[in-house]
């Protein structure tokens, strides 16, 4: 057992937490949160620079040779500077479905994910489909050696600096059927594909996502034909680990923030962070802080193990991370009293964005329930 | 003891219901929950209520109260909740109103009672200042007597619409010298009057609901003193206690939960609706029997307040709980909604998507809960209801 991180690892999270302290300070951010654009291209650019995109892909991917551990530390210091770059749908969605995918796609977009130029989305939500991966009413029919597809994703978060989308679509079989799913990349581009774009709560972008009659060639296909669920699951756990770790960055400031204002703020003759009743609440943020990190870890270190163990470690993960985040940005408003509830002050921000973490990639219901599912067809095998 | 209306309660209710049906501005219809509304709509009910003479219906029945008895005021709190009515706001009506029948003079009463009632006056609360939250009494805006004027000097702030004002009704330091609670003054402030600025604070849902007052050199007749000199501490505790007892809020959360209801028939897990899946169902049923106890602690507060004891210390439960509920109710709304919680519906303008996007019931779902973690704050933080209830009834 090890939980010690790399020396490489170690010098990637320095040299980031420094970009992100001198040039995504919390005045910074703001403005480009309400700027046309919602981003920052020539950040993009920085943090491919510095490494970021390259750090998870293997060595013979022209990687760095790092993996979701690698992933992982970056996303922490996303959170804690609440970035809003699209790391989560380009570099762990995109490039998770790439890195899996034929030799001829490799080539065509991994160069471009980890320089930058290359910005993937993962359209993979639907108006109806709640958190089932698999609750498609997109379809892709074939047509030729290619398929054609159609239909509609929801709130698909980067979409608007996208150049290229991950999209699921059915393929064959009903509706939420777990077989007949398959897996395209295609250019955003691509005729037939329309977007509405929209500013998120939390400071984003994301787009609906039309799709009307677009035409795909069969190398669009990533994986297989029919059975590309398992490998949307495989990819969405390790975009639930890299989520978790943002949540835990975001909750460390949002804490750290907390306890530093309940030291200047003095009420009654006394800084507020005298009284108990607080100092405790301060406490069981710091726990459910820590509880969510052991949980990152866990998930993270997890992800290679087999199906149902990985399902089981995210979703656990999942559930803390929901629960964990949600106390300690209410708490962090709570404690902050008027000053929490306005924009001015960062720590709403770190709220909003706990907040939201939780409808991504599935809630605590829905992980409570994948995790109970797991555990029970787990039974026959735990027991022999 | 008895749950049963009485024929004439059944009666009322049909009057007001059909008269709510009737005259509530139908293109008010699905705005009452949300908190960017112009002063014409903040106003619009208000104003027809007062025609009506319904616009005060708690105030005695000499100042233009409806003499109502409190079953009768807990139907039309649940008929106007049916519509998500947009109700007067507490300024005028639950606050300042009944300080000034109570500790005003006649003058003050012939001026400013009308005004409250008919909706034509808009009142703020100056209380809060930068450091003067929960700790009140340690309010540092001072007034100084010069001649038949008081000099105001100061900065409130956390001003709920200040911006929409006509009146304010402010707590300053007369006596500089006297300890804390004993030097303050209850004084009416025009906010017309030069030497006012008030300042706008957007909140983290993108609202602007609140502001900063500064008063520099605001010279105010001293006949706008309420009560006497020095006593202001006295009426702005009598105030928040009233302010507490309207916070609970049982009757829109009724009708919260009626909404979320719905949202959760049309959300669907797997095709089958939210409101069967066992998890949601049960989280429902239990925001459903928080609201019943709640509901029911206010109604026997109710009577022993019509049995003729002030709110008392009691009311902090009702403040703690009601906001409990209310502040369950949007994170249940925003969990029914799910994705479509994430996009912004303040923020539209910068990309030029101004329509909703999503389900309209999804439209606020986010925004909604971020600004009602307000409620555990304002009004006396709920750990301060707490502390209130530590010393008041627990006598520790
Ligand atoms: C089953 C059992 C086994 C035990 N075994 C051992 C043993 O092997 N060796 C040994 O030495 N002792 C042992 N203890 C004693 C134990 O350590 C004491 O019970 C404990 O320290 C609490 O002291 P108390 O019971 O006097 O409660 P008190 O100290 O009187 O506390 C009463 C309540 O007040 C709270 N409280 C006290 N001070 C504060 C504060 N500053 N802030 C907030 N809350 C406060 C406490 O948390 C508690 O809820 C045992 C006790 C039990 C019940
Ligand atoms: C949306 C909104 C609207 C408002 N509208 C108005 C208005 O119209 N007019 C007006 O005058 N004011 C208004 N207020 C102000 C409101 O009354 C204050 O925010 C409130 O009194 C808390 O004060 P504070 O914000 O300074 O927090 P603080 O008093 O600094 O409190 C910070 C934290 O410390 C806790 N705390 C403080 N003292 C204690 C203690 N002794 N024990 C334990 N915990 C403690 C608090 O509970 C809180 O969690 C509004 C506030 C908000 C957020």
């Amino acid at each position: 057992m090890d939980f010690n991180f790399t020396e490489e690892q170690g010098m990637l999270r320095d040299s980031l937490a420094k970009m992100i302290r001198d040039q995504y300070d919390f005045e910074s951010r703001r403005k480009v949160v309400a700027s046309a654009e919602g981003w920052r291209k020539d950040m993009w650019m920085q943090f491919a620079e510095l490494g970021l995109m390259m750090a998870p892909f293997s060595e013979e991917d022209g990687g760095l040779g790092g993996g979701p551990i690698d992933a992982m530390v970056v996303m922490e210091e996303f959170g804690k500077g609440l970035v809003v770059e699209p790391y989560v749908p380009s570099v762990v969605c995109g490039g998770g479905f790439i890195k899996r995918g034929t030799d001829a796609q490799k080539e065509e977009y991994l160069t471009g994910i980890m320089s930058g130029e290359t910005i993937f989305a993962f359209a993979y939500a639907e108006p109806r489909g709640r958190y089932n991966l698999a609750d498609l009413e997109t379809t892709a029919k074939k047509d030729g050696e290619g398929f054609v597809i159609n239909g509609h994703k929801a709130v698909v978060i980067g979409a608007p600096w996208a150049t290229h989308l991950i999209v699921t679509a059915r393929t064959s079989g009903d509706r939420r059927d777990k077989n007949g799913v398959t897996v395209f990349v295609v250019e955003k581009s691509a005729p037939g594909i329309s977007t509405r774009d929209y500013p998120t709560v939390d400071g984003r972008r994301a787009s609906e996502v039309y799709f009307e009659n677009v035409a795909v060639g069969a190398e669009a296909v990533i994986g297989e034909v029919d059975n590309g669920l398992p490998l949307i699951e495989l990819v969405s756990d390790e975009a639930i680990a890299a989520l978790c770790a943002e949540a835990c960055g975001a909750m460390k400031v949002a804490h750290e923030m907390t306890v530093e204002y309940s030291r200047q703020r003095k009420q009654f003759g006394t800084p507020i962070g005298k009284f108990q009743v607080l100092q405790h609440r301060m406490v069981d943020m710091f726990m459910e802080y820590e509880q969510s990190v052991s949980m990152t870890y866990m998930a993270t270190l997890k992800l290679g193990d087999d199906e149902v163990t990985r399902k089981k470690a995210a979703s656990a993960a999942k559930v803390r991370i929901g629960q964990g985040g949600r106390f300690v940005g209410q708490q962090s408003i709570q404690i902050h009293g008027g000053m929490g509830m306005t924009d001015e002050l960062a720590v709403g921000h770190y709220f909003k964005r706990l907040t939201m973490i939780d409808s991504e990639f599935g809630n605590v219901d829905h992980h409570l329930k994948r995790y109970t599912e797991l555990s029970a067809a787990d039974v026959p095998a735990a027991a022999e | 003891m008895n749950l049963e209306f009485t024929p004439e309660e059944i009666e009322f209710r049909k009057e007001v219901r059909a008269f709510i049906e009737e005259n509530y501005p139908k293109e008010l219809v699905g705005t009452g929950t949300r908190e960017d509304l112009s002063r014409e709509q903040f106003l619009a009910w208000h104003k027809i209520l007062g025609k009506k003479g319904w616009s005060v219906p708690a105030w005695p029945e000499k100042y233009g109260g409806t003499g109502w008895t409190s079953t009768q005021k807990y139907i039309w709190g649940e008929e106007n909740a049916r519509m998500d009515a947009i109700m007067p706001l507490p300024f005028g009506v639950s606050m300042v109103g009944p300080v000034i029948y109570t500790f005003g003079n006649e003058e003050q009463k012939a001026k400013h009672l009308p005004g409250i009632r008919s909706g034509d006056v808009w009142w703020c609360q100056g209380y809060s200042e930068p450091g003067a939250g929960s700790d009140l009494a340690s309010v540092k805006t001072t007034a100084v007597r010069d001649g038949d004027h008081y000099v105001i000097n100061g900065q409130k702030t956390w001003t709920t619409l200040a911006q929409h004002a006509d009146w304010g009704f402010f707590l300053c330091r007369t006596d500089p010298n006297a300890k804390a609670q004993e030097g303050i003054s209850f004084i009416l402030v025009d906010m017309k009057t030069p030497g006012i600025e008030v300042r706008p604070i957007k909140l983290i849902d993108g609202t602007h609901e609140v502001n900063e007052t500064w008063l520099t050199d605001v010279r105010v007749p001293v006949e706008n003193l309420v009560g006497e000199e020095n006593k202001g501490w006295t009426y702005a505790k009598f105030l928040l206690a009233h302010e507490r007892s309207g916070i609970a809020g049982v009757a829109r959360s009724k009708r919260g939960i009626e909404r979320l209801r719905d949202i959760a028939t049309q959300e669907t897990v797997d095709g089958t609706p939210l409101i069967e899946t066992p998890e949601f169902a049960r989280k429902i049923s239990q925001l459903e029997i928080d609201l019943t106890a709640l509901e029911f602690t206010e109604l026997r507060t109710l009577a022993s307040e019509a049995a003729g004891k002030g709110p008392g210390p009691e009311s902090s439960i009702l403040k703690v709980k009601g906001t409990e509920v209310q502040q369950r109710l949007t994170e249940l709304t925003l969990e029914a909604v799910n994705h479509y919680g994430a996009p912004y519906a303040y923020g539209m303008e910068a990309t030029g998507n101004g329509a909703g996007i999503g389900p309209d019931y999804a439209d606020f779902a986010a925004e909604t809960y971020f600004n009602m973690r307000k409620t555990s704050i304002y009004g006396g933080s709920n750990e301060i209801q707490r502390n209130i209830i530590t010393k008041m009834i627990l006598g520790l």
